[in-house]
């Protein structure tokens, strides 16, 4: 009778505190430099140790560049970095530094190197580290208060969300990725469609979906809302997971498995809400506002104020105001300045093989500024192992390094004030790629279209 | 955080009336970088890029700009925030909470919170108060017509009045938190004198 979260969730309830949270036992703790400086301090405040260091991993990825990682030059992101790597040497904490084999995102790290399993309580003081519920782990962002108490207890204090399994059903259609089946999502549920749930990604679409597709997927979960996005892990989950660095090996690899294949929801669990979406309804979708859920099919036209409530109309109005947009607007054709490949979202092998698949033979557009950052030193090697590279190379394009990148705004790609930015990164908000930055969210197939022809471009017409 | 212990907190309000006013928007990625803890700090960011334009000169038009709501919050001033719905959601930012702490306010009264902000307002000693629509619609058009409009939050007894219509609502919090904030108590220390039973709990815990 148990959802996939009930599993996970009650085999990792130490205590339920009378009328308050349950203590929740974490299996894996993941540190970058932007939210853990301040848990360091409240433990040398304390003077307490890390509980359980092996249980944590950390890693600069906000502030590295993407152009250079031998030195930081912004001093206030160089002292972060240092600062993380001077708390990890304190406390006794595994450490990927920035430029080393073993660096990237976190959320691309995590999963390819074997060190989020399915099963596992993951935590991060980062909203996308919903992601790692892709691999079937339970894996939650939290503040950087609750990063301080994993550190002095292995435990988090937190109420039990409501639960919600979203179907998808049916095959994506030609130039549809997981993106476009999340950007799809957001706009039906809109941002806050999904607060207060953990939600459960099920449906054929979900089975015949790749690792990549679902970590991008669960990635997106957070921008409705929702703490954690779980994929119960199948054949493809152990495929992807077998042979990583820190996945069990041996005799432990089979016993994990057979655990492993217990992790589904049962046949009769009740979910507080179900969600059916149709596969074949979902086009490749872009973003026309200043959030993730404000979104279109790519053909379609930005929504007019016809029908809108006053405060809905004011809405719609401050956001196209913003992105000097205007209602009704088709956004196909729009010139567009900077275009970017990367992000925990998708910075991903498959997401440089999908821009490939369109660049390839093709020159990008003289009046475009392009970012292709891997998610890790791991991606960025096999790209260069597949010859993704030298496509892209011979396309007009550079291949830049691990990083962030301009997702956020805190390492020098920052999108200038006013630019027109297409992004496969997750968030759209006001500001979000650099002061005064407008930024479109779209899948790395609409990115890599828009890239050679310079403006926002649907890409089943290259395909 | 110097008042950490709650009680009644009868005050003016802002209304910050944007809904999905994410935490990008309540402190920009920017004031990430820093290491410090310093609450003023993180307060003189709070809503920084809707309250300033890029040559850092205050934007007239922004609530909290107005002559009625600039003064800076002190007991029984401006204390409460009245904020759209889906408040705080995006980004995990502790710092979003670090800035509403910072800038002196002690409660956030809004009809939805996004979860990881939630719990981040708690840890950092500022109430989140859930409200339903037509309560935050009314707060807002009571406060329109009159800046001076005192609403009472009452932890103890976990009500909220509109003292301008006297209009009053329940709202909830778990008897644990509320325990923390009235007395000034952190989850870490908490969890700190739970470590007999974590330890016990791993020894159960099955490898595979």
């Amino acid at each position: 009778m148990n959802t996939l979260f009930d599993k996970i969730w009650d085999s990792h309830v130490v205590q339920v505190i009378p009328d308050g949270p349950t203590q929740l036992y974490i299996d894996r703790l993941y540190g970058h430099e932007v939210t853990t400086p301040q848990a360091f301090d409240t433990l040398r405040d304390k003077g307490i140790k890390t509980f359980r260091p092996d249980h944590v991993v950390a890693m600069p990825d906000h502030n590295t560049p993407s152009d250079q990682q031998e030195v930081i030059n912004d001093p206030i992101g160089r002292k972060q970095v240092e600062t993380l790597a001077n708390n990890c040497a304190e406390f006794g904490i595994k450490h990927f530094a920035m430029g080393t084999k073993d660096n990237g995102i976190i959320h691309v790290v995590g999963p390819e190197k074997g060190l989020s399993l399915p099963g596992m309580t993951i935590v991060c003081g980062d909203s996308h580290t919903s992601t790692h519920g892709a691999v079937g782990a339970l894996a939650m962002g939290i503040g950087t208060s609750e990063v301080a108490e994993v550190l002095a207890s292995e435990c988090i204090l937190q109420s039990k969300p409501k639960s919600m399994r979203i179907n998808i059903e049916g095959e994506l259609q030609k130039g549809v990725t997981a993106k476009d089946v999340a950007l799809y999502i957001m706009a039906k549920l809109t941002t806050s469609g999904a607060t207060g749930y953990a939600v459960e990604y099920a449906g054929s679409t979900i089975r015949n979906m790749s690792m990549e597709g679902r970590l991008t997927l669960s990635n997106l979960s957070i921008e409705m809302g929702s703490r954690a996005g779980i994929i119960a892990p199948d054949e493809t989950t152990f495929a992807y997971l077998k042979g990583r660095e820190y996945a069990p090996k041996g005799a432990d690899w089979d016993k994990a498995v057979a655990y492993w294949k217990t992790l589904k929801s049962d046949d009769n669990a009740v979910f507080d809400k179900e969600v059916s979406i149709d596969a074949a309804d979902i086009k490749p979708r872009i973003t026309y506002g200043t959030n993730p859920g404000a979104g279109i099919a790519i053909d379609e036209t930005i929504p007019t104020l016809d029908g809108l409530s006053d405060t809905e109309k004011v809405q719609l109005t401050t956001q196209l105001d913003y992105m000097q947009f205007k209602p009704g607007q088709k956004l196909e054709g729009t010139p567009v300045d900077y275009c970017f490949l990367g992000a925990c979202t998708n910075g991903r092998i498959e997401d440089f093989r999908a821009f490939a698949s369109i660049v390839k033979g093709k020159k990008k557009s003289p009046n475009v500024v392009a970012w292709l950052v891997p998610g890790s030193w791991l991606v960025r090697q096999q790209i260069i192992d597949e010859g993704i590279d030298k496509i892209l190379e011979e396309s007009g394009f550079e291949l830049r390094l691990p990083s962030c990148s301009s997702c956020l705004a805190m390492n020098p790609d920052k999108v200038p004030a006013g630019k027109l930015s297409i992004s496969t990164s997750n968030r759209n908000f006001v500001g979000r790629q650099g002061p005064g930055a407008r930024t479109v969210l779209a899948s790395p197939l609409v990115v890599a279209a828009s890239a050679i022809t310079g403006v926002i471009t649907d890409p089943r017409k290259m395909m | 955080m110097a008042n950490k212990k709650f009680n009644i907190i009868k005050s003016t309000c802002i209304p910050i009336a944007i809904d999905n006013n994410n935490t990008d928007n309540i402190i920009p990625a920017r004031y990430l970088a820093f290491t410090t803890r310093d609450p003023k700090f993180y307060g003189d960011a709070f809503m920084h890029d809707l309250r300033y334009d890029a040559n850092n000169n205050p934007v007239p038009d922004f609530v909290m700009n107005k002559p009625e709501f600039s003064e800076a919050p002190h007991e029984g001033v401006h204390e409460i925030i009245v904020g759209g719905q889906n408040w705080g959601s995006g980004s995990s930012r502790e710092h979003a909470a670090w800035a509403i702490a910072g800038y002196g306010v002690r409660v956030v009264i809004s009809s939805s919170f996004a979860d990881i902000h939630r719990n981040n307002l708690l840890n950092c000693f500022v109430l989140p108060v859930i409200v339903s629509r037509e309560f935050q619609l009314e707060l807002f058009d009571s406060i329109a017509k009159d800046p001076q409009t005192i609403v009472t939050v009452d932890l103890p007894n976990q009500t909220v009045t509109n003292e301008a219509t006297g209009h009053s609502e329940k709202f909830d919090i778990n008897g644990y938190k509320k325990h923390c904030l009235v007395n000034g108590l952190d989850d870490i220390d908490y969890l700190l004198t739970q470590k007999d039973k974590t330890e016990a709990f791993e020894q159960t815990m099955k490898k595979y």
